[in-house]
């Protein structure tokens, strides 16, 4: 409150004309993070029952139960914000800066688009990626390339991501990352993928070019027991 | 790793499968993880109370006592639990940084006590939560120093020198500490009394004595003794310069005695004296050396030596400087202003001794400070208005800064030893936390050169992988998924920059050329960045990278003999650039003598391809035994 009106006092026009417009602003902005604070505070987020989402997921109930315990004990809010999905997928990639990743990440899992993701969002996005069909795996990471989800990948799309991922390896790599690797692996990607040259993929050219990829689809298989 | 992170493993795994269509390789195959994922309570016994805790919980930190395998050698079989014979209040801390992440200092502990728990469970005390760490340093300062006070009183010289001790030692000793013999103490006491002896003299010179027989002039008594005062004076010198010259040649390290400020002060002393006898007696040059006399008073700090209170003293003016500092500009700026104005007010009265600003200063000095002498006295209203001004305002200037500076001094007479040990705490701690980081960063890069990450089947390492929990393995082969999404791979700092210099001569062949033109073209390269390696052997500096470059070579030497293995080899070590290396440096394995510990290299011819991988293990199995990574892990 005193902080409040200390800001306000600040805002009152005085001699310093162009500070005027920071400080007002910053008035309003301290009002909105202080809500903002409580409404954080305030929200405990409980996710649906044990059976419905064992019903919805390709969990068994003790896993879910895990899993749960170990998100409640990482987020006692009961819901996972970008910041702290950030740091926490830094600390496994600590070579290089993995926050634009993820970014991505994160909006991939956020399937409400609402900033934050809950439990339920958390485990639906593992039982797709981890115990999902081929398809479902494949639809997940077109969604995850898919940054405005329009339906189609265009190459700005693929370049942001790919210099996401480069990002993370950070700068001491062998061999060195000379020219425009990530532009490189784009183009390469594209050849595979857009078969009819549109210049962009959509979700059948990339299921169908995935599924013809033998390498990656043995790659898909070893992923299968991650948990 | 901390406990968090542990929890989103499985995901950040699963979040892997984006890669894959981007990588232009092949995934690595996940390390089996034989353990089952259902989760069970434990229980730990401490001394009769019982805890219970998930299994999950004390496996957040695998580096720890209880998240490791060590906690095994503690079970009890009959009672299907785990028996500590130790502080069970303690361990209600420890287990509760298991559960939350966050350590926490109970207050009413013995700090010593606290921290052998920590050690004994495998937990540094440097990840001790924000809220507790104040105190938690507080009191381990506090602790230190009153030991190290005891030690010191225990042990401050009074213990006798080995009868060895050269002439120089016992000296020193002498000097340093005056009660250790008598005839120290003699030394001590003489030095002290010529001291006293010569700063008397110095103050009696000048008292006006009376005038010789046949004049009316009151003369000072330096003039009327003027023999006996330079006899004194000389005596006193002499002295003073064969004790800074025994000092000097006693000194264990004469540069740093020369430096001190003791030494200066000795100095000092002495030197107004020797430059008189050097300068000519002429009339210019006796005015600067009636100066430099005034020198001859800083004889009175050499009782320094002699008195605790008076070091303390200096230490404390020393450390309050900016309080100190503050009050002088703050007073300089209330000079300034005030002088002025009081100029200024009074120009317009006649005959006033505001002559100009520089002189007022005096005036606002001397009313600020509430002398009031009187000399100068404002006439006009202004004037006089301001003054009254300047002299209120003078008292709340000096008045704030100087119980700042007094509260200043009882704090520092009490701490005036623990500015220095804070110090070193710092440095100590700030290079552990700096150390446990790198750990982890390198963690990966280990792995790798250990040959961790080979596509070979998963039974046939045993030893290498010892003592790697689950988590470490799936992050590896995270970090080898990404590795291979990107087609780069990657390396610390050292190599990165080594490789930058190498590049220029082409030694990064890409795998498709055929071997014999990257012999061709690779031998002097190579030769180079070998000889670079076996010159860094020989500083044989302790860093991951260099230990893993020390195990490359030294299997360099062991290939020497399959000359016709390569082929072989190339293709069934897929996807690891040290085959490139391997292969170039065998040419000049010759060249270059490494030492190899004799259990290294295997006596029989090597077989063929598929057993390499086993070679290499095995070479690197028995470096490995004698090396000791220890790793702490906190982020």
């Amino acid at each position: 409150m005193w902080e409040i009106l200390q800001d306000c006092w600040k805002s009152i026009p005085g001699e310093a004309g162009c500070e005027n417009a920071k400080s007002v602003q910053s008035c309003h902005q301290g009002k909105d993070k202080i809500d903002d604070e409580l409404e954080m505070t305030m929200v405990c987020h409980r996710p649906e029952g044990l059976e419905q989402l064992e019903a919805q997921t390709n969990f068994t109930k003790r896993e879910l139960q895990i899993l749960y315990r170990g998100f409640k004990n990482e987020c006692p809010s009961g819901v996972v914000n970008e910041e702290t999905f950030k740091h926490i997928y830094a600390q496994f990639f600590p070579h290089g800066d993995a926050s634009t990743y993820a970014h991505y990440l994160f909006n991939a899992f956020d399937t409400t688009n609402n900033g934050s993701i809950k439990f339920e969002e958390f485990v639906m996005g593992l039982s797709t990626l981890l115990r999902g069909t081929m398809r479902e795996k494949l639809e997940w990471t077109f969604h995850l390339y898919d940054i405005n989800n329009d339906g189609y990948i265009n190459r700005e799309e693929m370049t942001e991501i790919v210099r996401a991922i480069y990002d993370m390896m950070g700068k001491y790599t062998y061999p060195a990352l000379k020219g425009d690797v990530p532009k490189q692996h784009v183009d390469a990607f594209f050849q595979k993928m857009d078969k009819n040259k549109a210049g962009v993929v959509t979700l059948e050219e990339f299921i169908v070019a995935c599924q013809e990829d033998e390498m990656m689809m043995r790659s898909m298989q070893l992923f299968e027991n991650v948990m | 790793m901390a406990a968090g992170v542990a929890t989103w493993m499985p995901f950040a795994r699963a979040a892997a499968v984006g890669w894959l269509p981007l990588a232009q390789k092949t995934m690595p195959k996940p390390p089996v993880d034989k353990k089952s994922r259902s989760d069970e309570i434990l229980f730990v016994n401490v001394s009769g109370l019982r805890f219970q805790t998930w299994k999950n919980t004390l496996d957040r930190y695998p580096d720890t006592l209880l998240g490791s395998s060590e906690k095994e050698f503690f079970y009890n079989e009959e009672t299907q639990e785990y028996f500590f014979d130790r502080d069970p209040e303690m361990f209600r801390h420890i287990l509760n940084f298991f559960r939350t992440g966050k350590l926490h200092y109970p207050r009413h502990e013995c700090i010593q006590a606290f921290e052998e728990e920590l050690a004994f469970y495998g937990i540094i005390p440097e990840i001790i939560g924000d809220c507790c760490m104040e105190e938690y340093r507080d009191r381990k300062k506090e602790n230190q120093e009153r030991l190290a006070e005891d030690t010191e009183a225990e042990n401050a010289g009074d213990a006798p020198l080995p009868p060895d001790a050269t002439l120089r030692e016992r000296l020193w000793r002498a000097f340093e500490n005056p009660h250790t013999s008598t005839m120290a103490l003699v030394f001590y006491y003489v030095t002290g009394f010529f001291i006293a002896v010569s700063v008397i003299a110095n103050v009696v010179e000048t008292v006006p004595c009376r005038p010789i027989k046949g004049s009316i002039k009151d003369l000072p008594c330096g003039e009327k003794f003027s023999v006996a005062f330079s006899c004194l004076d000389t005596a006193c010198v002499l002295i003073f310069s064969f004790e800074y010259l025994m000092r000097l040649y006693a000194a264990p390290s004469r540069c740093d005695f020369a430096r001190s400020v003791m030494s200066v002060i000795d100095v000092v002393a002495i030197l107004p004296f020797y430059i008189g006898l050097v300068m000519p007696e002429n009339e210019e040059v006796s005015g600067a050396f009636v100066t430099l006399r005034v020198f001859r008073v800083f004889r009175i700090f050499k009782f320094s030596r002699h008195s605790q209170g008076l070091r303390i003293l200096g230490c404390t003016l020393q450390a309050c400087a900016s309080e100190l500092g503050f009050l002088l500009f703050s007073l300089t700026m209330a000079v300034i202003i005030f002088a002025t104005v009081m100029f200024y007010a009074e120009k317009g009265t006649k005959g006033t001794t505001f002559s100009s600003i520089p002189a007022s200063f005096w005036y606002t000095i001397v009313t600020m400070t509430t002398l009031g002498y009187g000399d100068m006295v404002p006439d006009s209203i202004a004037g006089k208005i301001f003054g009254s001004i300047c002299s209120l305002s003078g008292v709340l200037v000096i008045a704030l800064p100087v119980p700042v500076i007094v509260s200043n001094f009882a704090r520092i007479y009490h701490q005036n030893q623990r500015a220095d040990k804070m110090r070193a705490q710092q440095k100590v701690r700030q290079a552990r936390i700096r150390m446990a980081k790198k750990g982890a960063t390198n963690a990966f890069l280990q792995h790798k050169e250990d040959g961790g990450l080979q596509d070979g089947d998963g039974d046939s390492t045993p030893f290498c992988v010892k003592n790697r929990s689950a988590f470490e393995h799936q992050h590896h082969h995270l970090l080898h998924c990404l590795e291979k999404t990107t087609n780069h791979e990657f390396t610390d700092e050292v190599t990165y920059s080594e490789v930058c210099v190498t590049d220029s001569v082409g030694f990064r062949t890409s795998r498709s050329t055929s071997l014999s033109s990257q012999q061709g073209a690779t031998t002097t390269c190579c030769s180079r960045r070998a000889k670079r390696r076996a010159f860094r052997l020989a500083n044989s500096t302790v860093s991951v990278s260099r230990g893993s470059v020390q195990e490359l070579d030294t299997l360099h030497v062991t290939k020497t003999p399959a000359g016709t293995q390569y082929p072989q080899s190339r293709s069934s070590l897929n996807a690891r650039t040290e085959d490139l290396k391997l292969n170039c440096d065998d040419y000049t394995a010759a060249i270059i003598s490494i030492p190899t510990p004799p259990a290294n290299t295997p006596d029989e011819s090597l077989p063929n391809s598929p057993a390499i991988p086993g070679i290499l293990r095995n070479s690197r199995s028995s470096t490995f035994n004698t090396q000791d990574t220890v790793k702490i892990s906190s982020l």
